[in-house]
């Protein structure tokens, strides 16, 4: 028996849209940034004078059932912090860098933008326009379509995230095998949830290259997970960390980073070798198997024990394990998309999911669709705004074919950073130089960005710059011409769909001149291009998505009044009829099977099956560069305390979590001289940081892991709040990607760690950047 | 569910450290709802290992304390609330109740501990 926790009082928690208690009004919605993250859970936020005094999860909603995260319970102080931005601002050129802004109106910001836009539209393309986002934020789809239908640009993109390492990869690869994206089941479609009747509790729950609970990535909450371990889910966990869940985990694989096509191959071989597969399934709904059985033939638990560092019988016992277990969930995570080798291990884990006959079962991995079919998440239904002409002139359209298949019509990340860098000349389509930047929810230098200080120097090449952001952040500061201050979730009107239910989120407060991302682009788009905008509301936009790009039947003010809305579910669609365009039974792809042999890859030059591809800095692929490197290095583990470059302006949440630390074993530490809790130097042949040592004994000696998105919001803002110092992106590298186009080393380079004393901290790392002209060393450049 | 002590019962928590994850969600509700300084905690959690014991089984568990700075949310419980903590929980591995109906949960869940903290 386990403790599940004791009902909510129902009298008390209501499942209209508001009500009054005591002397709060009580709104019910969703949050969903600013600020954070990939969720959208359900919260009451108490207000009183048209002032949000408190906030409590929300238990009518069967998200996240009455719970929440740190961050939100938390919120109040994101909300009302001094440093938010209250009014549009515009700084001179020439004060770039420099804390010198001036208040203007709304209105004389969108003259400036569209003087601006109208410019260098006439004089140098639509296309000389990019718009960047940032992950997992509530801009996801609004920026894409006022890129495309304000801008008229291709050219809507990430954050200068080389490879697009962060859920591309895992689409792209889903859409070719599967035509669809597949999650793991937690009862998540279901309103009834773990009591539903006709969810099954996974018997095994494969994790693979995440950390759910902290990272709750992809639309997805990970303490569901938990909910299935309390009912008897057991775990196989590939991580290169020990952490709770690879400590609870019936089998953990402690791989190298990097190394996951090799483990998944080699999973494989044992599956096919013992005939563990599911044959029925594997007749009926796949196609390629020989070729995969060829494919990883050679790839034997012995040898990937070699290449992974995993002991051989660990691969074994588990490969066995999730063969056998019925059902077994497959939830897999950006460590995929972090690595060259993000295209071949995707290709192998999706293979994995179908052998085993886990497709759109109960319990399995689902065929997930955002809830209604509203098109808010493929964003290539927005591209009517723009033509094929200049569809043509997106950047890395023509150099990475994989980029039309996926789920996001979306601009190369390293190809528009070269743009920039070469003034169009390495362009793989017409040459144009990029003249302006719509930055909105990133902060790139601080975050997303590999090789920040090469970023760094890019955005402030870029003419002319508009950010949008809640606070000032380094990148604003140091390359904004436009400041724009966007609202917080509960300040604007908005819709969650990725996935499952469908979401409002309410406006119920004000901040200031702050508005919403939608309404900013809708003000946008109807200064830039009025015909392509559905109304100038909020309320008018979301009504268009519901009426004409949805299956819903009902409009955006009974969705605020539900708040919470869930589309019938149906498991086994295949079987059904339920995918393919035609109606007939099948997957959404060319055989109308999943394809674990895609002929499409190989008729564009890639790999029709998983391969294994060592990281391009490694022990094995530079042995020289180990001499002197001799630590791998895997960043960006998640922290409950932060979502990504967030929060670290929030004094309480800034308490529990007041330092970047870096995670090395104890024995390594000894060898070195280090203790836990010492500041040190994290260096490699492009650059150095320094963060805080903190032990952790279920590493590999081999393996380090440093945290990512460190800037330090109390510092000075004229020192961009000193963004390079533990920025563990000085040291990762742009162009050195999968041949797919897709991943970057994010998780897989090499390093040293030294201490930090007064004598070799004199140059500080953004004092080499903003005094010094950077870091020397050759820039890499894609093939 | 009566207010604290209104009913002449005890009341504590019950909670399942086998599934806590460390989030620190309760020690967080807390102090929102108390309005506690950044050292002050009304709940707190303890962490043991990750570390590799007998067997090479790895180890690796929180656990939530509460300090004598809770009340078992006195006033929410009065309004007919759960404390904020077990309301909050991400595992929802804490029951609020009589310490004689968790006595008997506690007998039946393993890697359970039962507060009874003094206020209550």
């Amino acid at each position: 028996m386990v403790v599940k926790g004791n009902a909510y009082n129902l009298e008390i928690y209501k499942d209209n849209h508001t009500w009054q208690e005591g002397d709060f009004q009580v709104f019910r919605t969703t949050q969903w940034s600013a600020p954070g993250c990939h969720n959208g859970c359900g919260v009451l936020f108490y207000v009183k004078d048209g002032k949000v005094e408190k906030i409590e999860g929300d238990p009518q909603n069967g998200w996240n059932c009455g719970t929440l995260c740190m961050r939100c319970l938390d919120i109040l102080e994101s909300m009302y912090d001094e440093n938010r931005l209250k009014y549009p601002m515009k700084r001179a050129y020439e004060d770039r860098g420099k804390n010198k802004w001036e208040r203007i109106t709304w209105d004389e910001a969108y003259d400036i933008i569209e003087e601006k836009v109208r410019y260098i539209q006439k004089n140098y393309g639509n296309e000389s326009i990019i718009a960047e986002i940032g992950t997992g934020r509530n801009v996801w789809w609004q920026v894409p379509w006022g890129c495309f239908a304000g801008l008229q640009s291709p050219n809507q993109t990430g954050a200068f995230l080389s490879g697009d390492s962060c859920y591309s990869p895992r689409s792209s690869i889903l859409a070719l095998m599967s035509g669809e994206y597949l999650t793991s089941d937690m009862s998540q479609m279901l309103p009834d949830r773990y009591e539903s009747n006709e969810w099954v509790v996974p018997q095994c729950i494969t994790i693979w290259g995440c950390n759910p609970i902290m990272s709750n990535g992809d639309g997805y909450l990970g303490h569901w997970i938990v909910e299935a371990m309390k009912r008897g889910s057991e775990l196989v966990m590939v991580d290169p960390r020990i952490n709770w869940l690879s400590a609870k985990a019936k089998h953990w694989l402690r791989l190298r980073p990097g190394t996951d096509a090799a483990l998944a191959m080699a999973i494989l071989n044992v599956m096919i070798k013992e005939k563990l597969c599911d044959y029925d399934f594997i007749e009926k709904w796949t196609y390629g198997f020989e070729d995969i059985a060829k494919a990883v033939e050679d790839m034997s638990p012995a040898r990937a024990s070699e290449i992974c560092w995993i002991p051989e019988q660990d691969i074994i016992d588990a490969a066995r394990f999730m063969a056998t277990a019925k059902p077994m969930a497959m939830h897999w995570g950006v460590a995929i998309d972090q690595q060259p080798s993000a295209t071949p291990a995707g290709q192998a884990l999706i293979c994995i999911a179908a052998v085993t006959g886990q497709i759109d079962n109960p319990g399995g991995s689902l065929v997930t669709r955002s809830a209604y079919n509203i098109s808010l998440f493929s964003q290539e239904g927005f591209e009517d705004n723009i033509t094929d002409e200049q569809k043509e002139k997106r950047l890395g359209m023509h150099k990475y074919p994989m980029r039309g298949t996926g789920i996001s019509a979306m601009a190369h990340t390293d190809v528009v950073l070269e743009s920039i860098e070469t003034d169009g000349a390495s362009n793989d389509c017409e040459q144009y130089p990029i003249m302006m930047q719509w930055m909105q929810g990133c902060n790139p230098i601080a975050n997303m960005a590999a090789e920040a200080p090469r970023v760094y120097d890019a955005i402030c090449k870029v003419p002319f710059n508009v950010v949008v952001d809640v606070v000032m952040t380094p990148t604003a500061m140091a390359c904004a011409d436009l400041l724009l201050p966007a609202a917080m979730g509960s300040e604007r009107d908005s819709i969650r769909a990725w996935w499952w239910p469908l979401r409002a989120i309410s406006k119920i407060t004000d901040y200031y001149e702050a508005h919403g991302d939608e309404q900013i682009l809708l003000d946008l788009v109807n200064r830039l291009n009025p015909s392509a905008a559905p109304g100038t509301e909020v309320a008018d936009w979301v009504n268009d998505l519901l009426a004409n790009h949805s299956d819903a039947d009902f409009d955006f003010d009974y969705l605020k009044e539900k708040v919470i809305v869930w589309p019938e579910w149906h498991y086994y669609k295949h079987e059904k009829g339920l995918l393919r365009w035609d109606g007939q039974p099948g997957f959404n792809t060319p055989t109308g099977k999943i394809e674990l042999k895609v002929d499409w890859l190989e008729a564009n030059g890639l790999s029709p099956v998983p391969f294994y591809e060592e990281p391009h800095e490694s022990p094995y692929s530079t042995p020289e560069l180990y001499k002197e490197y001799p630590l791998v290095l895997t960043t960006g583990a998640r922290s409950y305390e932060y979502f990504h470059s967030e929060h670290r302006n929030l004094p309480t949440i800034r308490a529990f979590h007041p330092d970047p630390l870096v995670e090395v074993h104890s024995e390594t530490c000894k060898d070195l001289g280090l203790e836990e809790g010492d500041w040190v130097w994290i260096e490699n042949q492009r650059s150095r940081c320094r963060q805080r040592i903190k032990y952790n004994n279920g590493l590999d000696k081999r393996v380090v892991a440093a945290e990512h998105g460190w800037w330090f919001p109390e510092s000075d803002p004229e020192r961009l709040f000193n963004v390079f110092d533990s920025n563990i992106n000085n040291l990762t590298t742009q162009c050195d990607i999968g041949k797919s186009g897709y991943g970057a080393a994010y998780k897989c380079l090499l390093c040293k760690i030294y201490k930090c004393t007064e004598e070799n901290s004199v140059i500080t790392p953004t004092a080499q950047v903003l005094d010094k002209g950077g870091f020397k060393y050759e820039r890499k450049r894609l093939g | 569910m009566s207010a604290n002590g209104l009913d002449n019962q005890k009341y504590g928590l019950l909670i399942n450290y086998d599934f806590c994850t460390g989030c620190h969600s309760c020690e967080m509700a807390c102090k929102k709802e108390f309005g506690l300084a950044q050292d002050q905690f009304g709940i707190k959690v303890a962490q043991y290992g990750p570390v590799q014991n007998s067997g090479k089984k790895w180890e690796f568990f929180y656990m939530p304390m509460l300090t004598d700075l809770c009340t078992l949310c006195a006033p929410r419980v009065a309004e007919g609330k759960l404390p904020t903590c077990v309301h909050h929980c991400q595992a929802k591995v804490m029951q609020y109740g009589t310490i004689d109906d968790l006595a008997e949960q506690l007998k039946v869940t393993p890697k359970s501990v039962l507060f009874a903290p003094k206020c209550c």
